[in-house]
């Protein structure tokens, strides 16, 4: 077997992530360096397994990033990215002027010619959205202040990728050949600035439509032919699409993505999309992080070693100077802003596309931009070692080692903070829905039947289409701040299905859930189930006073017998479900107490209505 | 003394009386307290269960807001369904004797209201003359009731002083010093139940 054939390759990546990211965990070291080691250590510099795969793996993996951005725009709706324009523009944009204005300035300083030293200081600028807000999703801080803040300026630094390319050439000597790849696949390089403008708004303003009036219908018809693996291709083909689009005009792949996201943010198939693509992006991101760590050029740093270490705490406490007066100026807490600082000191994985592009534009020398490569991924690798330091030595000072990140409100997902969850929205669901809203009481929806979804939400509620027994989903709906998921499936078998994954991820999760007959509820019983609600009993009871009054009783007594049934009926059906403990003998055993609880049932229902003693004639002579 | 407290409040979730009363009641250790707007819902009230915690007990609270010089109506479903004859009264109906009988009660009014020359025209006790024959009727010894008299009017601090007496009140009953010759005598047991110190200043 060659080096290059696919399963090789696929060996090697998949066991580096299956070996080291458990490991990292385990020591408590988190996913993104359970990577970079992984790729480290399969690296050139030691085992040599991937030789210099390293820069394509990440020119591939660089789609995790789209992935991620695409993800990011679903979880935000419009309205609340607008909410966050301050500090984006403002935060964001002071961080990207300010660390540029100053590496500018230190370059020039350092001897280098003006344009060499603005090229650097634009790109060393960025930060790493993969690692940063993967770090920070992991650890559950992205809602916390400083979280938020990070989420800000790594997305004005991704939209600032595109302005960047668009000068880099103009910066270019005189003369200088253009080669950069992202360039030349560009369909409108060489067009007039007019034409390039006018291509560019043409195709954010299609995007934005599409996805309103061309993507939705398409899901819809994926979603009702009920195959998930094609609800799945489609999500990609979604991704892929737009990244492809964005290229073709000069946009950067991962803001289309994004913008993308954000469109379908409001739609349906939102939590479905969502669980769709995840796997897709962690496992890309790995690989991502897998180049990262691969690509360090140790060589380089043998050689040079005080040159690199010096470059790398040069931009790493310049970057971190900045962003902690930043954080100061827009007023976040010591605390918060220390974590700020922390989180984004490194350089981003954009700086290899854009060194490569600068190299490229002739606009580095080779050598700088080699350097400049390693210093980066270095950069990047001591992020999570710094935010560890921060963990468990900074963070401690101020007296709240664990997760600060849950007491603040999670501002990126307002309406997932619902306490309850519904699954499955039909009759009966429906009914749930309906009174909890008319009580205030808000409620997150899902169900499984797209063209009902559909109906619900021309009707203004906010339902989502997807399957509730899978656990990925039930995270994007909530469930870890949930307190309460009423399971109102169609099927006792899908209901049964949810109670089991809600029990293995979300134990905390009070469970009220929807039976149709004393069999559906005994097995549910068995499953440890504490609230069962067999789905007719209360309505045939109903009927059945109903009758009662018909006959002539008074209405006041028939209505109370029926819940004093009702009463006795639940009673004894817990009674019977002990029985049933040993599944081996159920059958036999169901039988017999079938029979035992008709009797039983006669017998003591009568006595309780007779006991009503109180209300009896003959006791008033006493009083009387 | 076994202190059981039955309460009434359709309500309670506005209350300010009561919630106050609730948490110092709650707080003393070994009182039963039974919040029958939770149990009853439906006002299905089972006459088995209540008889059976009835049995535990040697004191019998009815604590409630005043509703048209009377309780919730719950707690006269309850009364209805649950102090049986042959149980609670007549020839064999004696399974409550010797045990006493009390009503915490707020009302509206206050205590000028609830004299002669008042809105109300008569003592808060007499509008209670119902229940205070229904606990003969059963066998019980019926005490006065610990009145809170105008509670529109009450300040946090007033409140807080009536929650302290309370506490008092149940303290000395399950303790079994209530100074019976003087609870006679009197017609609300607040006025009995001197404040704690601090409270007093
Ligand atoms: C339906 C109803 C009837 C009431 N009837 C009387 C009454 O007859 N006499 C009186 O003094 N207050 C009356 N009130 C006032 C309540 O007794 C008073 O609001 C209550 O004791 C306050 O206690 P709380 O804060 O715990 O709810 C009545 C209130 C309601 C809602």
């Amino acid at each position: 077997m060659t080096n290059e054939s696919f399963f090789y390759q696929a060996l090697v990546y998949l066991a580096t992530m299956v070996v080291f990211v458990p490991l990292a965990k385990k020591l408590n070291l988190g996913s993104v360096l359970g990577y970079l080691l992984g790729g480290i250590i399969i690296g050139p510099a030691l085992l040599g397994l991937i030789g210099h795969g390293g820069e394509d793996l990440m020119h591939f993996a660089e789609f995790g990033v789209v992935m991620m951005l695409f993800l990011i725009g679903l979880e935000l709706e419009p309205s609340l990215l607008w909410k966050l324009r301050a500090p984006i523009l403002g935060l964001g944009g002071l961080q990207v002027a300010v660390t540029s204005a100053a590496v500018t300035g230190i370059a020039m300083l350092a001897g280098l010619p003006w344009n060499e030293a603005l090229v650097i200081g634009m790109i060393l600028s960025l930060s790493s959205t993969a690692i940063v807000l993967q770090m920070l999703g992991e650890k559950g801080l992205m809602g916390s202040a400083a979280g938020q803040s990070s989420f800000s300026v790594l997305l004005f630094q991704d939209i600032a990728v595109i302005p960047m390319l668009a000068i880099f050439p103009l910066l270019a000597p005189a003369g200088a050949v253009i080669s950069g790849q992202e360039e030349s696949a560009s369909l409108i390089a060489g067009q007039p600035a007019w034409v390039r403008t006018l291509i560019v708004l043409g195709a954010v303003t299609s995007l934005v439509i599409g996805g309103r009036y061309v993507v939705k219908p398409i899901l819809h018809i994926v979603a009702r032919t009920g195959l998930r693996e094609l609800f799945t291709a489609s999500a990609l083909l979604l991704v892929v699409a737009i990244a492809v689009l964005m290229t073709l005009v000069g946009l950067s792949p991962a803001l289309g993505a994004f913008l993308g996201g954000v469109v379908l943010a409001n739609s349906e198939y939102r939590h479905e999309l969502e669980s769709d693509i995840e796997p897709f992006k962690g496992l890309l991101l790995g690989l991502f992080f897998i180049g990262v760590g691969a690509t360090i050029d140790f060589q380089l740093i043998v050689e040079h070693p005080l040159l690199v270490t010096g470059l790398v705490l040069g931009i790493m406490v310049l970057k971190f100077g900045v962003l902690l007066g930043l954080g100061k100026i827009f007023k976040l807490s010591r605390e918060q802003n220390l974590l700020f600082a922390f989180a984004l000191p490194q350089v981003g994985e954009f700086a290899f596309v854009l060194f490569s592009f600068a190299g490229g534009a002739a606009l580095l020398e080779k050598e700088t931009v080699n350097a400049m490569m390693a210093v980066v991924a270095i950069t990047m690798a001591l992020t999570p070692l710094l935010m560890l330091l921060f963990e468990k030595v900074i963070q401690p000072r101020f007296g709240c080692a664990a997760g600060q990140g849950g007491r603040e409100p999670d501002q990126i997902d307002e309406h997932e903070r619902n306490p309850v969850i519904i699954a499955g929205f039909d009759h009966f669901g429906t009914i749930v829905g309906r009174f909890l809203r008319a009580s205030g009481v808000k409620a997150t929806v899902l169900d499984l039947d797209s063209d009902r979804v559909d109906l619900l939400r021309k009707m203004g509620l906010k339902v989502y289409y997807g399957d509730a027994s899978r656990a990925d989903l039930l995270k994007s709906a909530g469930a870890a701040q949930a307190r309460i998921i009423v399971i109102a499936m169609a099927t006792p078998e899908k209901n049964r299905e949810v109670v089991a994954a809600v029990k293995k991820h979300y134990p905390h999760l009070q469970m009220l859930v929807r039976a149709t007959d004393n069999n559906d509820a005994f097995e549910l019983m068995n499953d440890g189930v504490l609230r069962i609600y067999r789905e007719t009993v209360d309505t045939s009871l109903r009927l059945a006073s109903d009758v009662l009054e018909l006959l002539g009783r008074r209405a006041y007594q028939s209505q109370r017998a029926a819940r004093m049934f009702r009463r006795f009926d639940e009673r004894s059906l817990k009674g019977l479900s002990a029985y049933r403990d040993d599944k081996q003998y159920v059958n036999v055993v169901r039988e017999r107490i079938e029979e035992l609880q008709k009797m039983i049932q006669a017998d003591a229902y009568t006595n309780m209505m007779l006991r009503d003693a109180g209300w009896d004639r003959d006791n008033a002579e006493e009083r009387n | 003394m076994k202190v059981l407290i039955l309460f009434a409040h359709p309500a309670f979730e506005r209350s300010r009386v009561h919630s106050r009363l609730i948490n110092a009641a709650k707080q003393q250790p070994g009182v039963t307290l039974r919040d029958l707007y939770e149990v009853y819902p439906d006002f299905d009230v089972h006459p088995d269960t209540e008889q059976q915690i009835l049995q535990k007990h040697d004191v019998i609270i009815f604590q409630h807001p005043l509703y048209w010089y009377s309780g919730p109506a719950l707690l006269k479903q309850w009364m209805d369904l649950v102090l049986e004859h042959g149980w609670a009264y007549g020839k064999e109906g004696v399974a409550l004797k010797g045990k006493y009988m009390l009503q915490v009660i707020s009302t509206g009014g206050n205590e000028h209201a609830y004299s002669p020359e008042g809105h109300h025209g008569h003592p808060v006790k007499q509008f209670m003359l119902p229940f205070e024959q229904s606990a003969k009727l059963c066998n019980m010894e019926y005490l006065s009731p610990f009145v809170v008299h105008g509670t529109n009017q009450l300040t946090e601090l007033q409140l807080d002083e009536y929650a302290e007496r309370y506490a008092t009140l149940l303290q000395t009953l399950q303790a079994d010093r209530l100074d019976l010759q003087k609870a006679r005598q009197i017609s609300e047991l607040n006025n009995l139940i001197a404040l704690p110190p601090i409270i007093s200043k």
